[in-house]
C-alpha cells in the first residue's frame, strides 16, 4: 500500500490535505473540485467550486446561478496549482463536461475518474487515459454480468417497434442529464428525423447541449396542449425515469414503455420496472471497460468506489493487482 | 434461436394480453418451420428436453470466470440461468443455430454429448440466446403464456393470411398434433388440409369395473344394469381408422403383430372394446376355445400359419367406442349397445361376435348365473348400468364385476332333496360334509354346505341314481345318503368364499357353493378335513 496517500476518504468526501480541497463532496465545504454535474457528485452550497465550464454551466441550470459562492472553470489538461497540489481535468467520457481529476502532490499522482465510460459518445469528449500511481475507479456495473451491447443495436429496437406498430408511441425513460441527449443523438444518427417530444424538465438541458454544438434535431415539449393525442402516434417521447412510471406516460397513444439504462441488462429489473422495451444504454463503464481500463493504466494501486466494489477488488486480486474499496458514502447508483 | 430468444424476452416484458398475442402471432409469421413449431411447443409445455443439469452449467460457468465472481453475480442477478447466460464469456460470435436444430440435436444427444454441444453453443451465442438455451437445455423453459393464448395466436396468425379458423377448431384437433406441427401450420397458412383431429387409430383409455361388494348386493337396483359374462381372455381394444388398424391391450400396448388374423378381419371404421379369445366358427356361431387354446396365442411376437389355423383369434365385443366417424363414448350404454349390434352385424362372423346380454330376475338368479357359467373361461358376471357413458379408468358406480372365485374343496354327499320345476323329479339339492378328523381316528362328517347347481343334466341323472340307490334314512323330503370312509360320493365343490358361522355345526358357511366336478373315482376318506376348509376363512 502507498504510504501517506495524498487523498484520504472523509465523511464529506475524498480529502486532499496538500490542496485543502474535497473532490465531489457530499456536504457543503469550503473548496470543492467536481468531476461532473450529476447530483450525487455536484451539490450546492460550497464556497468555492472548481470544475469544467460545462459542468459549471449545467450546475447553474439545475441548481440556479447561485449554487456556489465562487466558481472557477478548468480547461482540459490545464495544470492548476492549489496549495501544495497541482490538479488538472481530463475528459471522462461520461456526460457533457464530465472530467477525471488528476492530482499531484508529494511526488504522487492520483486520478479520480468520477464516473466514466470508454465507448464512443458523440455528446461528450472521449475518456482520456491518464497515467497515475493510484487510479480511483467507479464500479457501478462492476460485475462480470454487465456487458453493454452496441448502442446502435439498442436504438434499432426502438425503430423496429415504430416500424411494426406505427399507431403506437415509444416513451423512453432516460436520465435527464446525459442519457436523454445521448439517446436522442443516437436516434438521429440512426436516421430518425421526426420531432422528438420531451418531458418539460429536460428541455433546458437539451437546449444547453445544442448550444454546445451537439445536434439533437427537432425537439418539442411533450405536453398534450402542444399537440393533439394523435400527433404522438409513431413518435418518440423522452421522459424522466420517474415520469415514465407514473401517469404522465399514459397521455400518449398506446405507449411502449422503454428505459435506457445499464440495469436493463437484468431481465427481472426491467420487468419489475414495468419496462416493455429495455434499452441497455449506459454512461458508465461495463465490466470489460472497467477491467480493460485498469489493465491499460496499470497503476500501482486501484481504489474502488461506488458500486460493486467487492467484485472489482476480487478481479484485481485475481490479476495480482493491489486494490481496495474506498467505502465512500453518499454516491448512489444513479438512475442510470 | 435468436428470434426465439427475443420472443421469450418480449413475452416476459409485455404486460398486456393483446401485446402477447401480437408477439406470438408475429413470430409464427416470421419464423420458418420447424422453429416456430418448437417455439409453439415451448409455449404449450409440450417441449421437455432436460439434457443438461443446471448445476453442471453453473460450475462450468464458475470455472470460466471465478467462483467468487460467479457467486457475487448470482447474488445480484437472482436467477441462475440468467446469471450463466450473462456471465458466460463468449469467444466469438457465430451465427446461432436455429431453434429447430438445437431442439432436434439435443433430443438425440446423450448426456455427455449434450453438455458438449451446449457449452459450444454458449461460447458463440449472445446473452439472450444463451438464456433461452440454458432454460431449454435444463428443462426449465417457461414462456409465461397460456396454451389457450398460443392457440388464439395461431388463429390470429391464420386470419392475417386470410384463413379464417376458429380457436375452437384448432383446439379440437390440437390433441393429435405433435411438435413441430408442420401440418398444422400448413393448414393455418392455407397450404394444407385440416389435419386429422386424432392420430390415426389412437388408443382410448379403457373403462374398468369395480368388484361388487357383497353387502351392496341387497341394495343393488339390478334392473338398471346390463348383465354380461366376464371372460378370462385378453381385454382388447380393436381400432380401425382410415386404413390404420391397431389392436391394443387394455393398458394401451399395441399387440397387433401377435394377432395378424384378427387384425386382417378388422374391416371397419371404428373402435371396439372386447375380449380376445380363440374361437372356431362352425358356420353359425363361434365356439370359444379353452384357456390352454388361448395360451397358444399369448406372448408371441409373430405367429406361424399353422398356429393361426389351429387357434384362430376372435373378438367377443363388449362395447362400441367409435362408430364410423362418431365417438360414441358419451352415449348411454343402452344406445351404444344398439349401435354395437348393428355394427357387429356387418363384421366377419368367424372373427367377431357380441357378448350376449344375460337375464337375471333377482340377485339369487344372478348368483346362479355367476356360479354356473357355461364356459370354463368365464370368471363371473359383469354388471353395467344401461345409462353409463364409457369413461376412462375405474369410475365408482357404473360398472361392477362379480367374479366367481376358484376356491374348491372335496366334500362327501350326505343328504339329498328333490328340486323344483323341471328338476322336481330328481334329487337335485345336495348337502355335503367334510371330516372333523381322519375317519380312521374317529373323525365324522359334518355338513359344510348345500348346492343345487354346477352339474350338467347328464350328471344330475347319475347323482339322482346314486341317491336313490344309497338312501339309508328319510326325514320327510330329505334322504340320508350312505357316506362312510370307504363308500360314498365325493363332490369337488367350488364356492366364492367362506364365512364363520355360529349357526352351522361346522362353524363355517359357504358363499355360492356349486358342484364343480363329480368325483366317483375318489374314496370318501380322501375328502377334505374341516380344518382345511377353516384355513380358507379370512
Ligand atoms: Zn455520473
Ligand atoms: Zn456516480
Amino acid at each position: 500500500m502507498i504510504a501517506n496517500p495524498i487523498l484520504v476518504p472523509r465523511p464529506e468526501g475524498l480529502w486532499c490535505e496538500a490542496g485543502r480541497f474535497f473532490i465531489d463532496p457530499v456536504r457543503a465545504v469550503d473548496r470543492a473540485l467536481i468531476t461532473h454535474a450529476h447530483s450525487d457528485h455536484a451539490r450546492p452550497g460550497h464556497a468555492h467550486v472548481l470544475a469544467t465550464r460545462q459542468t459549471l454551466d449545467i450546475m447553474a441550470i439545475r441548481m440556479g446561478e447561485r449554487f456556489a459562492a465562487a466558481t472557477q472553470a478548468a480547461q482540459w489538461g490545464e495544470m492548476i496549482r492549489i496549495g501544495d497540489a497541482s490538479v488538472s481535468f481530463h475528459p471522462a467520457g461520461h456526460v457533457l463536461g464530465s472530467a477525471q481529476i488528476r492530482i499531484e502532490a508529494n511526488g504522487q499522482v492520483i486520478v479520480v475518474s468520477g464516473d466514466y465510460k470508454r465507448r464512443a459518445d458523440p455528446t461528450c469528449a472521449a475518456f482520456e487515459p491518464v497515467a497515475c500511481d493510484v487510479f480511483i475507479t467507479e464500479a457501478t456495473f462492476g460485475l462480470p454480468v454487465f456487458r453493454h451491447p452496441d448502442t446502435r443495436d439498442e436504438i434499432t429496437k426502438v425503430l423496429d417497434v415504430l416500424a411494426r406498430s406505427p399507431e403506437r408511441s415509444v416513451v423512453i425513460g432516460a436520465y435527464a442529464l446525459g442519457k436523454a441527449q445521448r439517446v436522442i443523438r443516437a436516434l438521429r444518427d440512426a436516421g430518425y428525423d421526426r420531432p422528438i417530444h420531451l418531458h418539460g424538465s429536460m428541455i433546458p438541458l437539451c437546449a444547453y447541449y445544442q448550444s454546445q454544438g451537439i445536434e439533437l434535431g427537432d425537439l418539442r415539449p411533450a405536453t398534450v396542449e402542444s399537440g393533439r393525442r394523435g400527433d404522438f402516434s409513431g413518435g418518440v417521447i423522452i421522459g424522466t425515469p420517474s415520469a415514465i412510471a407514473d401517469k404522465w406516460s399514459r397521455r400518449f397513444p398506446d405507449p411502449v414503455v422503454a428505459f435506457a439504462s445499464g440495469w436493463m441488462r437484468i431481465r427481472q429489473r426491467a420487468k419489475q420496472g414495468g419496462v416493455e422495451l429495455p434499452l441497455i444504454i449506459s454512461d458508465h463503464s461495463d465490466w470489460d471497460e472497467l477491467t480493460a481500463t485498469i489493465s491499460e493504466l496499470n497503476p500501482q494501486e486501484v481504489w474502488v468506489t461506488h458500486g460493486r466494489e467487492e467484485a472489482l477488488v476480487r478481479w484485481c486480486a485475481l490479476h495480482q493487482r493491489v486494490a481496495r474499496p474506498l467505502n465512500l458514502v453518499g454516491y448512489e447508483d444513479e438512475a442510470e | 434461436m435468436h428470434a426465439f430468444s427475443r420472443l421469450l424476452e418480449a413475452l416476459v416484458l409485455t404486460p398486456s394480453r393483446n401485446g402477447k398475442l401480437d408477439l406470438v402471432a408475429d413470430f409464427f409469421a416470421r419464423a420458418p418451420d420447424p422453429d416456430r413449431g418448437y417455439a409453439l411447443a415451448a409455449i404449450t409445455g409440450d417441449l421437455d428436453i432436460a439434457a443438461v443439469k443446471g448445476a453442471t452449467l453453473r460450475s462450468l460457468a464458475a470455472e470460466r470466470v471465478d467462483a467468487e465472481l460467479f457467486a457475487l453475480s448470482y447474488d445480484f442477478v437472482g436467477d441462475l440461468a440468467e446469471t450463466i447466460a450473462l456471465i458466460w464469456p463468449s469467444s466469438s460470435t457465430e451465427a446461432t443455430p436455429p431453434l429447430g436444430e438445437v431442439v432436434e440435436t439435443l433430443s438425440r444427444a446423450t448426456r455427455p454429448q449434450a453438455l458438449k454441444l451446449v457449452t459450444q453453443w454458449l461460447d458463440t451465442m449472445e446473452p439472450g440466446d444463451r438464456y433461452a438455451l440454458v432454460k431449454l437445455a435444463t428443462g426449465g423453459l417457461r414462456m409465461g403464456v397460456s396454451a389457450r393464448l398460443a392457440k388464439q395466436a395461431l388463429a390470429q396468425f391464420a386470419a392475417a393470411r386470410g384463413t379464417m379458423i376458429a380457436v375452437e377448431e384448432i383446439e379440437e384437433i390440437w390433441p393429435a398434433q405433435t411438435p413441430p406441427y408442420r401440418a398444422l401450420f400448413a393448414w393455418l397458412e392455407g397450404r394444407g388440409t385440416r389435419p386429422s383431429g386424432h392420430a390415426l387409430a389412437p388408443f382410448r383409455p379403457v373403462m374398468l369395473a369395480h368388484p361388487l361388494e357383497e353387502d351392496a348386493l341387497a341394495t343393488l337396483d339390478l334392473g338398471a344394469f346390463q348383465i354380461e359374462w366376464k371372460w378370462d381372455g385378453i381385454r382388447v381394444q380393436a381400432v380401425s381408422d382410415g386404413g390404420v388398424r391397431r389392436l391394443y391391450s387394455r393398458t394401451g400396448d399395441d399387440i397387433s403383430t401377435a394377432f395378424p388374423d384378427l387384425v386382417a378381419a378388422m374391416d371397419f371404421e371404428g373402435a371396439l372394446d372386447g375380449e380376445l379369445l380363440v374361437g372356431h366358427f362352425d358356420g353359425r356361431a363361434l365356439s370359444i376355445g379353452s384357456f390352454s387354446d388361448l395360451q397358444q396365442r399369448l406372448n408371441r411376437k409373430s405367429v406361424a400359419p399353422a398356429l393361426l389355423r389351429q387357434y384362430p383369434a376372435c373378438l367377443r365385443a363388449y362395447d362400441l367406442l367409435v362408430d364410423g366417424p362418431d365417438d360414441v363414448r358419451a352415449l348411454p350404454l343402452a344406445e351404444r349397445r344398439i349401435r354395437l349390434d348393428r355394427f357387429a352385424a356387418t363384421l366377419d362372423p368367424a372373427r367377431f361376435d357380441v357378448s350376449p346380454v344375460l337375464n337375471a330376475a333377482d340377485i339369487a338368479a344372478l348368483g346362479q348365473l355367476r356360479a354356473d357359467p357355461p364356459h370354463g373361461l368365464i370368471e363371473g358376471v359383469m354388471l353395467k348400468r344401461r345409462d353409463s357413458a364409457y369413461l376412462a379408468g375405474r369410475p365408482k358406480g357404473p360398472w361392477f364385476k362379480w367374479k366367481r372365485d376358484a376356491m374348491t374343496v372335496d366334500a362327501v354327499l350326505m343328504y339329498a332333496q328333490r328340486g323344483h320345476g323341471k328338476r322336481s323329479g330328481f334329487y337335485s339339492d345336495y348337502t355335503f360334509g367334510c371330516w372333523t378328523d381322519d375317519p380312521s381316528a374317529g373323525g365324522v362328517l359334518v355338513p359344510v354346505g348345500k348346492a343345487y347347481s354346477g352339474f350338467t343334466d347328464e350328471e344330475l341323472k347319475r347323482i339322482d341314481k346314486f341317491v336313490r340307490d344309497n338312501t339309508v334314512d328319510r326325514h320327510g323330503p330329505v334322504r340320508v345318503v350312505r357316506a362312510t370312509a370307504d363308500f360314498g360320493l365325493v363332490f369337488e365343490v367350488a364356492f366364492e368364499g367362506l364365512n364363520a358361522s355360529a349357526r352351522h355345526k361346522s362353524g363355517v358357511a359357504m358363499r355360492f357353493p356349486r358342484i364343480a366336478r363329480l368325483r366317483f373315482d375318489k374314496p370318501p376318506h380322501e375328502a377334505d378335513r374341516l380344518a382345511t376348509l377353516k384355513q380358507l376363512l379370512r
